[in-house]
């Protein structure tokens, strides 16, 4: 058994077991049900640091674990983790028992409910970043919405009932034609080979035709792009911002909005390449008025929690936009601008929440001249605030940098007028700066106009444990990000080489159809072993006509079909390829300069894979 | 080894920051519950400046002057470098937080530290009653750290690091009081802005890379290696065409000029600093006067390589600099606040600044820099020196004769009075007259005939200007008599050591330093040019040949037309030198007739109506550009802002596509809901309801109506028929169709088959017959044979058929 192997599962069984733990507690023991909460999400925070020294930075997927679910519909629980997910791990694991700790004053209903609520919650989302089986993941996906509705429709505002409501029906529309997809896929991938799985590993070789990458991949992104949120999909964020309690919100800021752009690059973008390519003007468009619309609509927000929400909308078009760009410091970019929104816009909910503790209020007009009042809290909002409007030094400032950097380098094959959403992005740097000195100068600054801010409490010792492991990451992730972009690095060439294979592969297919090249290489027939025999089911389709307009989208037809299904022969072929890490160096060419840097080597050895029989003890 | 401790120059002072900001207050409190004592607090953060001051001397004198003393003249000097760790490194980018101290950082490091001391000592007197006294030195040494860093950075990234983290320095020193609404505004609004030149900063800097592949200066710049031959590829990437047929040297100039726009407050971008004078006085003269806003001066000779490959982005930056120069100059007159005029004067010297790097007499530029950074810091201390004497006030129509009272400030201030208006022998008057000469001498191919005579008349016009709004300010504030209240007037005095000290040692700096930059005469030496010269690409007064190192300007091939070369024969050289002091003392002149007694008369009745009004009032709210501003982009913002919000997002958005989509699925189930509510009675009603609208659907076929129909387009010369049997019943199959389409009443027949066989018909049964136009008759029929009840339909209607069709038959 490879070592480490047992750490996926015990993440997820951490907290799981804490939940069923504080059921059992008797009603109104909160601090029994807070410390239980704390201390079993802290204790999967120190497992999840464990994935640290188990992991080699390197191409493919690593402590692989599977048990066979349910073999009849070749679902397996199968997990593993690769230089992408370890981080956003490792995030989650990391806010939750902050969260828990904020919440202590906050929450006074439901105690343990609450506590339980958040763990859940956490195994979901844990969850859903280990799961390598799309049956898996879908179902981790779908087990955080249920918390997260309880979150804001029972310890939420005024408007509770309405905001949760809008949060799961709107998530549900998209991640139910995700499932349709997923189902498509299936059926797809079985009827091809004769073997029926949901395995992503096996998956995500698998060469679709053309037009079904396209409606697969708009079925995923749709369901990915209402978590990022993507303009004009975002309006149930502010909604369940301002309703949801602060716990609710930073989880949600900080872990939920992930999985938009992690769906991106894990699911949505890999296995359907094609789709991905066609769409990707449409959705660096959207992001970019997503990034400047969020950033004015911020700006007109009195609410600070609304504003709060709303930059989240601008931040996370950075993300959204720099994964299309498809060069290792875009892509890597936009994972660590999730990073950091999480730190930093976690951190700005935080410290609403503690306003919002002694005052009861979150509207602007309410507040001004706390620095006199409150310096302590002055000083970690400031950092926060700073952090989110990406001033060098800190976290904020190495995603976006390289998000915008990584666009605007970016090859006009993946990303046409790829400068041009660079500068438009960058604009963001400027209006960023705008609404959120905006909102600190509005709180922070000018005298005290209201009475009820004149003896207004600093930071107690609890608050400054919250806010002190968030401000000191703000720093360090801006001081010293290359650790966490070296452990990146692997996997983000990897999921662009094999992106770039793969819709290689798919244009091949197109172009070889166009031309009207009928046959298939002879050899294709014979390595196709595990095909179902359905010969007669192409010979009734009439031979290719040539008339077919000269578009990409066009169907599909018998010799492209053939087509496909070679390359996605040699796909299978090659799977190991996947994990063998022959990633050509990506990025721009540096000319003139001398090339600093070697294409990071294959590291042996680092696809491994622990499998593990139903019944085996 | 030292080269080593280049960190420790930035660092010292940033460990000064954490001490005074959070460790020193954290321990303090917990070991003696209270905050760290003034004393500690100011004797922390000043030793660690001097400490870093020491460290730069020690580093120049040493190893530093070691390699320039071994140096030649077309060889390349690297300097010291540090790499201290990687900091970025993603795919083709790879940053390292690198240090380089050549010849140039060399000089901004002594002038930041050095004035930096000075500053901090001074605080302590200016500052002794602030009750947030630790915050405050705690901003100056985050401040002197990211100065710092700025001036030593190796690559363009790193430099980034120090010109935002200044930025973020002076918007919490502008706002340090910011009870005050305004000074907090004023603090945001010099963020904003300079965001907007960062935000061009970044663009540049993605350009750069694109072309050479690398931000590290060491790359960037062309050095010859120790066998003389020089890597040309980073030039050909800079002389490359780019958008709109300029070289990409021009571009990433320009958005790098933006950026310096915005630090070094030019045209458009200077908004920010008059304002920023909402700030603690030495807070002016550190980060407002002598450093942070000289950033953008240095950063384009840092990058001296870079716009000497672009004659248009060299025209560019003078030409933004001269009009600054003088605009600002103008906008200097009519102020009546101690130190707006002298932040106007900044934003003019700034100009003159950029005059001299945008014509290539980078010395020059660099020079007026240093001598700039000493009497502007000087004037702005000596003005909080005459602001502590008049109860924290700073009108200078309510001062006056104060020369008697205080004695050394007034000494001080004539010292860098005179530096400012170019008057021999202090320092302004070498260095304004070497950018006035290089401007004069400036010739570059692709620039407009005598751009460079242009750019000397603004500047000689500014200096006027200069010398006069100076010389006003001087005798308004010591000469004449006082004119404040008399509660004001009693509390009149000088200010205690730890000010006036600071004062005098910049005022003899202010006499001395201008001879290290001697003009090109009588063979006299220029220090500072020799000094520069392994740091800088072209050549300066100080040296008539064009300099080889770097080989940028070598044999004329690979730049030919962008070697300016700044020099002019000696005659000319000395009538330069004489109408720059003849211009600063006819300034000084004309401001002593009208404002010798204080304010004129004179001029108060001159500016009463008319033109002498207009152009007051001009002067006076300064040309209303922040106005200008105010309704072109601040308020349209905030109402684009409004408007997306509750149009855009509140509206359009979320009413009525997402809780629309919402509401039509609601309606649809409170329909459903409606019918079905349980009743029988309503049941029955529908079942008859539902009963008899098949009844009658079964039974449309009545005469007069028929139930089908057909259409029909045109495609090209043909006509396409679509018919339309309607739904119900008959749509299974068995139904037979007919069609007429010649017009003749009759169902068309096969030409080829017997006319007498019936199911020869053409069309028969084709529901999508095509024809060609030309023989598609006036009138078409259709006949359809039900294949249930047996009985046949028709329908007949007219064809029009387009023009362009062969015509009807």
């Amino acid at each position: 058994m490879m070592l480490g192997g047992w750490v996926l599962p015990a993440i997820l069984a951490v907290p799981l077991l804490g939940a069923i733990l504080i059921m059992l507690t008797p009603r109104g023991e909160r601090g029994l049900a807070f410390g239980l909460g704390i201390g079993f999400s802290l204790a999967t925070f120190f497992l999840s640091l464990a994935l640290l020294a188990f992991f080699r930075p390197g191409p493919g997927f690593q402590m692989v674990i599977e048990f066979d679910w349910i073999p009849s519909l070749g679902t397996k629980f199968k997990l593993g983790i690769d230089g992408i997910s370890l981080w956003l791990i490792l995030l989650t694991t990391f806010t939750t028992p902050i969260v828990i700790l904020s919440a202590y004053r906050a929450v006074t209903k439901k105690v343990r409910e609450f506590v339980v609520a958040i763990l859940i919650l956490e195994v979901g989302m844990l969850g859903a970043f280990l799961a390598l089986d799309l049956f898996l993941f879908y179902i981790f996906w779908e087990v955080m919405l249920i918390p997260m509705y309880l979150l804001i429709g029972i310890w939420g505002g005024h408007r509770r009932i309405y905001a949760s409501i809008k949060f799961v029906i709107y998530t549900m529309v998209g991640s139910l034609l995700m499932l349709v997809a997923i189902f498509y896929v299936y059926a797809k991938y079985g009827a091809e080979t004769g073997e029926y799985t949901t395995d992503y590993m096996r998956l995500v070789n698998f060469d679709l035709s053309p037009q079904a990458q396209l409606w697969c991949f708009a079925a995923f992104a749709l369901a990915f792009a209402i978590k990022v949120p993507l303009f004009p999909l975002h309006t149930w964020l502010p909604d369940a911002h301002v309703e949801a309690p602060t716990a609710g919100s930073v989880i949600l800021a900080g872990v939920l909005l992930k999985f938009g752009i992690y769906g991106f690059i894990r699911f949505a973008m890999p296995m359907f390449p094609y789709g991905a390519h066609e769409l990707a003007p449409l959705i660096a468009i959207l992001s970019v008025i997503g990034i400047i619309y969020g950033a004015f609509v911020a700006f007109a927000q009195d609410d600070v929690k609304k504003l709060v929400a709303y930059s989240s909308v601008s931040h996370l078009g950075f993300c959204s936009l720099a994964i299309f760009a498809m060069t290792t410091s875009g892509v890597s970019g936009s994972i660590y601008a999730m990073l950091s929104h999480g730190l930093t816009t976690g951190g700005l909910f935080l410290a609403i929440g503690v306003l919002y503790e002694r005052r009861h209020t979150r509207r602007l007009a309410e507040f001004g001249g706390l620095w006199a009042q409150m310096p302590v809290f002055a000083g970690v909002f400031l950092i926060v605030t700073l952090g989110s409007a990406g001033l060098p030094g800190l976290s904020g400032f190495i995603g976006e940098f390289l998000a915008i950097f990584g666009t605007f380098t970016a090859s006009s094959e993946h990303l046409p007028y790829a400068r041009l959403f660079g500068v438009l992005a960058a604009t963001g740097v400027i209006f960023g700066a705008v609404y959120l000195l905006y909102m600190f100068q509005k709180m922070m600054f000018g005298p005290i106009k209201v009475k009820a801010n004149r003896n207004l409490p600093d930071l107690t010792g609890r608050e400054i444990a919250v806010f002190t492991p968030i401000v000191a990451l703000i720093l360090l992730l801006g001081l010293y990000p290359g650790y966490i972009l070296k452990t990146m690095e692997p996997s983000v060439e990897s999921f662009i080489s094999s992106y770039e294979r793969k819709l290689g592969r798919t244009k091949k297919a197109i172009e070889r159809h166009r031309q009207g090249q009928v046959n298939a290489p002879k050899t294709s027939s014979q390595s196709r072993v595990r095909t179902a025999p359905k010969a007669g089911n192409t010979s009734t389709l009439t031979p290719a006509t040539p008339k077919r307009p000269a578009s990409g989208n066009s169907a599909i037809t018998a010799p492209q079909r053939d087509a496909l299904r070679d390359a996605a022969k040699r796909a299978r072929a090659n799977r190991a390829a996947l994990g063998a890490g022959v990633a050509p160096p990506t990025g721009v060419a540096k000319p003139g300069a001398a090339p600093k840097k070697t294409p990071s080597a294959p590291v042996p050895g680092t696809h491994r894979t622990l499998t593990l029989q139903g019944g085996q003890p | 080894m030292q080269e080593n401790l280049i960190y420790l120059i930035p660092l010292l002072p940033l460990c000064g920051a954490v001490f005074n900001l959070f460790l020193g207050r954290i321990v303090w409190r917990l070991a003696f519950g209270r905050d760290p004592s003034r004393t500690m607090v100011h004797a922390v953060a000043i030793s660690s400046v001097v400490a870093a001051f020491g460290v730069s001397v020690w580093l120049i004198a040493g190893p530093l002057w070691q390699q320039f003393s071994q140096w030649k003249p077309g060889m390349p000097m690297e300097g010291l470098t540090q790499s201290v760790y990687t900091w970025i490194d993603v795919g083709a980018l790879e940053i390292e937080l690198a240090f380089r101290l050549d010849t140039l950082s060399a000089l901004m490091i002594v002038i930041i530290t050095f004035v930096g001391s000075l500053i901090h000592i001074y605080s302590t007197g200016y500052m002794a009653d602030e009750p947030r006294y630790g915050a405050y030195f705690g901003y100056l040494n985050l401040f002197m750290g990211a100065m710092l860093i700025l001036v030593l950075a190796d690559n363009l990234v790193v430099m980034f690091i120090g010109w935002e983290g200044v930025g973020l320095c002076s918007y919490l020193l502008i706002g340090f009081w910011f009870s005050e609404e305004a000074n907090a505004t004023a603090g945001r609004k010099a963020f904003v802005v300079n965001r907007i030149g960062d935000f061009a900063f970044l663009i540049g800097m993605f350009l750069l890379f694109q072309a050479v592949g690398t931000l590290d200066f060491g790359e960037l710049r062309p050095f010859m290696d120790a066998e003389g031959s020089i890597d040309t590829s980073a030039n050909e990437a800079y002389m490359s065409t780019f958008w709109g047929g300029e070289r990409l040297a021009f571009w990433a100039g320009l958005f790098l000029f933006i950026g310096a726009c915005g630090k070094s407050a030019q045209i458009p971008l200077y908004v920010w600093l008059p304002d920023a004078m909402a700030g603690p006085t030495p807070v002016s003269a550190l980060i407002h006067a002598a450093t942070m806003v000289t950033a953008g001066v240095y950063m384009i000779a840092r990058l001296s390589f870079l716009y000497a490959s672009s004659t248009t982005a060299m025209a560019v930056v003078a030409g933004v600099g001269a009009l600054t120069a003088l605009f600002a100059a103008l906008m200097a007159f009519a102020q009546t606040d101690f130190k707006k005029v002298l932040a106007y004067s900044t934003v003019s010297q700034l100009g003159f600044m950029f005059v001299g790097v945008g014509v290539g007499a980078y010395v020059a530029g660099v020079f007026h820099l240093l001598t700039h950074a000493f009497f502007k810091a000087g004037l702005f201390l000596a003005a909080g020196s005459v602001m502590h004497a008049m109860s924290g006030s700073g009108d200078i129509m309510k001062m006056g004769g104060l020369s008697k009272k205080l004695k050394l400030t007034h000494i001080a201030f004539v010292a860098y009075l005179l530096a400012i208006c170019g008057i021999l022998p202090f320092a302004g008057f070498f260095s304004k007259d070497e950018i006035l000469g290089g401007a004069f001498a400036a010739d570059a191919e692709g620039w407009i005939a005598g751009y460079g005579k242009i750019l000397w008349v603004i500047l000689s016009l500014a200096a006027l200007g200069t010398a006069f709004y100076m010389s006003r300010l001087y005798f308004l504030v010591f000469s004449g008599k006082l004119r404040a209240d008399e509660e004001t007037a009693a509390h009149v005095h000088e200010s205690p050591p730890s000010m006036t000290g600071p004062l005098l040692v910049l005022a003899l700096f202010t006499l001395c330093i201008g001879f290290l930059g001697m003009p090109h005469v009588a063979g006299l030496p220029n220090y500072l040019g020799q000094w520069l010269d392994p740091s800088l690409v072209t050549s300066t007064l100080s040296q008539p040949h064009v300099s080889v190192h770097g080989g940028l300007c070598a044999g004329g091939e690979l730049l030919n037309n962008a070697c300016v070369k700044p020099h002019s024969p000696e005659g000319t050289i000395y009538g330069l030198l004489a109408v720059a002091l003849g211009i600063g003392l006819l300034g000084i002149f004309i401001a002593w007739k009208i404002y010798a007694k204080g304010p004129s008369e004179k001029v108060a009745n001159a500016t009463e109506s008319g033109a002498g009004k207009t152009a007051y009032n001009l002067s006076y709210n300064k040309f209303y550009v922040d106005e200008i501003y105010d309704r072109l982009i601040v308020r349209p913002f905030r109402w684009i802002a409004t408007a997306l919000y509750e149009f855009a997002d509140r509206f359009v958005i979320d009413l009525i596509f997402v809780n629309g989509l919402g509401f039509i699925t609601k309606a649809f189930g409170r329909f459903i809901q409606w019918l079905q509510n349980g009743q029988v009675h309503r049941y029955i009603g529908f079942l008859l309801a539902g009963a008899a609208a098949v009844f009658y659907l079964t039974t449309l076929n009545a005469p007069g109506s028929s139930p089908i129909s057909f259409s029909y387009h045109q495609d090209g010369d043909q006509i396409v028929f679509k018919a339309d049997i309607g739904a119900g019943p008959q749509t299974a199959d068995g139904g037979v169709l007919r069609w007429d389409l010649d017009g003749n009443g009759k169902p068309d027949l096969d030409p080829d088959a017997a006319t007498d066989a019936p199911d020869t018909e053409r069309y028969l049964s084709d529901p999508n017959p095509t024809m060609a136009a030309r023989e598609v008759g006036h009138q078409v029929t259709l006949w359809y044979t039900d294949p249930v009840f047996g009985d046949t339909v028709s329908f007949t209607r007219v064809v029009t058929k387009a023009a362009t069709a062969g015509g009807a038959k």
